[in-house]
């Protein structure tokens, strides 16, 4: 832990546009009881992620220590600590995907963006993370793609829908 | 003259197309010069005919399923605004036998409103149940839900009457309702069905909690993965503000209730009820000590209720109905009706309501018809990945608490996941392994997930 909050004091210094998305995340939920997961959310939906330098800034604001906001951020599988790629690919990977061999799915997807999970793409335009049911099991393989929600991926109709994804920017 | 048309933006029915089928219809109707009003309901649950598109007729509502973009010109070719026939014609939508054969009493409304219509919801018995507990004493409304025999659907089974008399008896102060919709276990889409196809049956049970234990204070804790659900209850939610449902004077009797979604962030834990109240309070989800218990000293400190979604929405037709009618629902100990779902390797996917007491066999192969893959069942998983694997000489068990227990299995929050004899059974065990050390939160006052890991 001491570890990972010595390198977040060595983060790279937000920009002034991400900056001033924080302050207007702070201004809308500090007031809140027990805010620090609302704030969060808000971070992620402006940004992306969660950067490092934001976590003091966070911190101060909320009159938390570093490490507690660190403590949760790492806590909580949906928070991303390092910018996407333009386009989010989630692939579920829970058991009635299972039953429907989400694996053969997974491996498909791994090998066309050539990037593992948690990881995005050289061109920066995907970003692959793995999610534990998206309550769409009776329609398995489940995936979602920037929000959207897919049933029964195939490997051909996941290749299509990128293709859709391509298209559209 | 215009007619109804349905086309629901279920989760389900759109990563299955229904958008595009919505958009179909507009463009063709308008093609064709003709008036459609298109309602965009919730699922009926009935997976395998999504994208059910439905007209209201003379004669009722028709359905055709499961329909493409490809299909819709065809469709009005065919007459089916007047419910005329085709391929795809399915008849009268209640007369399905996979729908008929269903008792549906939380989800009556599910798949028939429309999801942000407070007017909708009227329209179909909604808030008969908040206007009945108005005028009855808060100890009268807890004695209700206890007669009615409900019991936690959330997993644990633990009777919700008991649990809001503990916060009923708390001395006066802030008092909370809190709502699980954390709904972490795979094989479960229930509590997701219900908020967005009936979530004001929700809202209006968390009402009637409020009333029945004085809080005047409610937060659905909703998982982050459900995007279209958060949608969903956000216009119910404020549309129940505007109809006078929700805030400080509900229907003019000077009592209050507010209500806020907030959003969990991807921790399986987070479903267990104190981890879900520390992160409702901004923290790491980590499993607090009991006692105290949360009814008495639950979120912030105050007595707080702790349901799940299915719970919460039975309420309303108990009070509407009375405790007796919902009791009579069942068998054993196992009182009233169960949201069972369906899914992984299975033809017929999806949520079908039924009383206590049929067996898993009927639900697997009646309502089911086997595996999507034609080849045998080789086992089951039931109650999610704290619950067990069954194989087929157990099929003859009845779906209740005590049956299931009775065999050394758990009913939890009613998901059933089929698996063809393809499986790699020890593949799974790995896979349970894996994911029990992943979302451990680290604590160890050991529930369920410390059991699994066999720790
Ligand atoms: C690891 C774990 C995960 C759980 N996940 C959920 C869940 O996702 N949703 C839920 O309603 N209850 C879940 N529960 C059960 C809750 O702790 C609690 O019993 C329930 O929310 C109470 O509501 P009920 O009485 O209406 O079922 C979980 C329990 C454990 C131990
Ligand atoms: S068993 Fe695991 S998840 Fe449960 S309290 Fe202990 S560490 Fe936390
Ligand atoms: S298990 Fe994949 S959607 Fe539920």
């Amino acid at each position: 832990m001491k570890a990972a909050i010595s390198s977040s004091s060595a983060a790279q210094p937000l920009s002034p546009a991400d900056r001033a998305q924080l302050e207007q995340a702070l201004a809308r939920y500090r007031e809140h009881p027990g805010p620090l997961l609302q704030v969060l959310h808000a971070v992620q939906e402006r940004l992306g992620y969660v950067p490092d330098a934001a976590i003091a800034v966070i911190a101060e604001s909320l009159n938390l220590s570093r490490a507690e906001v660190h403590g949760v951020v790492t806590f909580y599988h949906h928070f991303r600590r390092t910018r996407p790629g333009q386009h989010v690919v989630q692939l579920c990977q829970a058991e009635a995907c299972r039953a429907m061999h989400c694996e053969t799915l997974t491996a498909h997807v791994k090998r066309r963006l050539g990037i593992d999970f948690h990881e995005t793409t050289a061109d920066g335009r995907f970003t692959l993370e793995p999610v534990y049911c998206l309550g769409n099991c009776a329609c398995a393989p489940s995936a979602m793609i920037d929000g959207e929600l897919h049933a029964k991926v195939t490997p051909e109709r996941f290749d299509a829908l990128l293709a859709q994804q391509e298209a559209r920017k | 003259m215009s007619v109804t048309v349905y086309v629901p933006a279920d989760a389900t029915a759109l990563s299955l197309g229904a958008q595009s089928v919505a958009e179909a219809m507009a463009a063709e109707a308008g093609r064709r010069g003709l008036q459609i009003k298109l309602v965009r309901n919730g699922s009926r649950g009935l997976f395998w005919l999504e994208p059910l598109v439905e007209v209201a007729t003379a004669a009722g509502r028709h359905a055709y399923g499961p329909v493409t973009a490809a299909d819709v010109p065809g469709l009005f070719q065919a007459g089916f605004l007047e419910g005329r026939a085709h391929p795809l014609h399915l008849g009268p939508t209640e007369e399905i036998p996979a729908l008929k054969s269903q008792q549906r009493l939380t989800f009556a409304r599910v798949g028939v409103v429309d999801p942000g219509s407070v007017e909708d919801y009227v329209a179909h018995e909604g808030y008969a149940g908040l206007r009945r507990a108005l005028t009855m004493a808060p100890a009268d409304i807890v004695a209700a839900v206890t007669q009615s025999g409900l019991r936690g659907r959330g997993g644990a089974a633990f009777p919700t009457g008991i649990k809001w008399q503990t916060v009923l008896d708390q001395p006066p102060q802030q008092k909370y309702v809190t709502c699980n919709a954390d709904e972490g276990d795979s094989g479960t889409f229930a509590d997701r069905l219900l908020m967005e196809g009936d979530p004001l049956s929700l809202i209006e049970g968390m009402t009637i909690a409020g009333l029945a234990t004085g809080a005047t204070q409610g937060f659905i804790y909703l998982r982050v993965e459900y995007p279209h659900a958060h949608r969903a209850l956000n216009r119910a939610i404020g549309a129940a503000y505007a109809a006078g449902y929700l805030g400080p004077d509900i229907l003019g009797s000077g009592r209050h209730f507010d209500l806020e979604v907030r959003l969990g962030a991807g921790a399986y834990i987070c479903g267990e009820e104190t981890s879900m109240l520390e992160s409702l309070e901004g923290r790491r989800g980590e499993v607090r000590v009991r006692p105290p218990l949360p009814a008495v000293k639950g979120l912030f400190g105050q007595p707080t209720i702790v349901n799940n979604v299915i719970s919460l929405a039975s309420v309303p037709v108990i009070l509407q109905r009375g405790a007796a009618f919902y009791r009579d629902f069942g068998s054993g100990k196992s009182r009233g009706t169960m949201p069972l779902q369906l899914a992984g390797n299975v033809k017929r996917g999806g949520l079908f309501e039924r009383a206590f007491g049929m067996t898993l066999r009927e639900l697997l192969y009646d309502y089911g018809g086997g595996t999507a893959s034609g080849r045998p069942i080789r086992a089951i998983q039931v109650g999610g990945p704290l619950g067990a694997y069954l194989p087929e000489s157990q099929f003859d068990t009845p779906i209740d608490y005590e049956a299931l227990s009775g065999i050394g299995a758990l009913l939890g929050h009613g998901g059933v996941v089929v698996f063809d004899d393809t499986v790699d059974m020890a593949g799974m065990a790995r896979y349970a392994m894996e994911f029990c050390a992943k979302e451990s939160c680290g604590k160890c006052t050991p529930c369920r997930i410390g059991s699994t890991r066999g720790g």
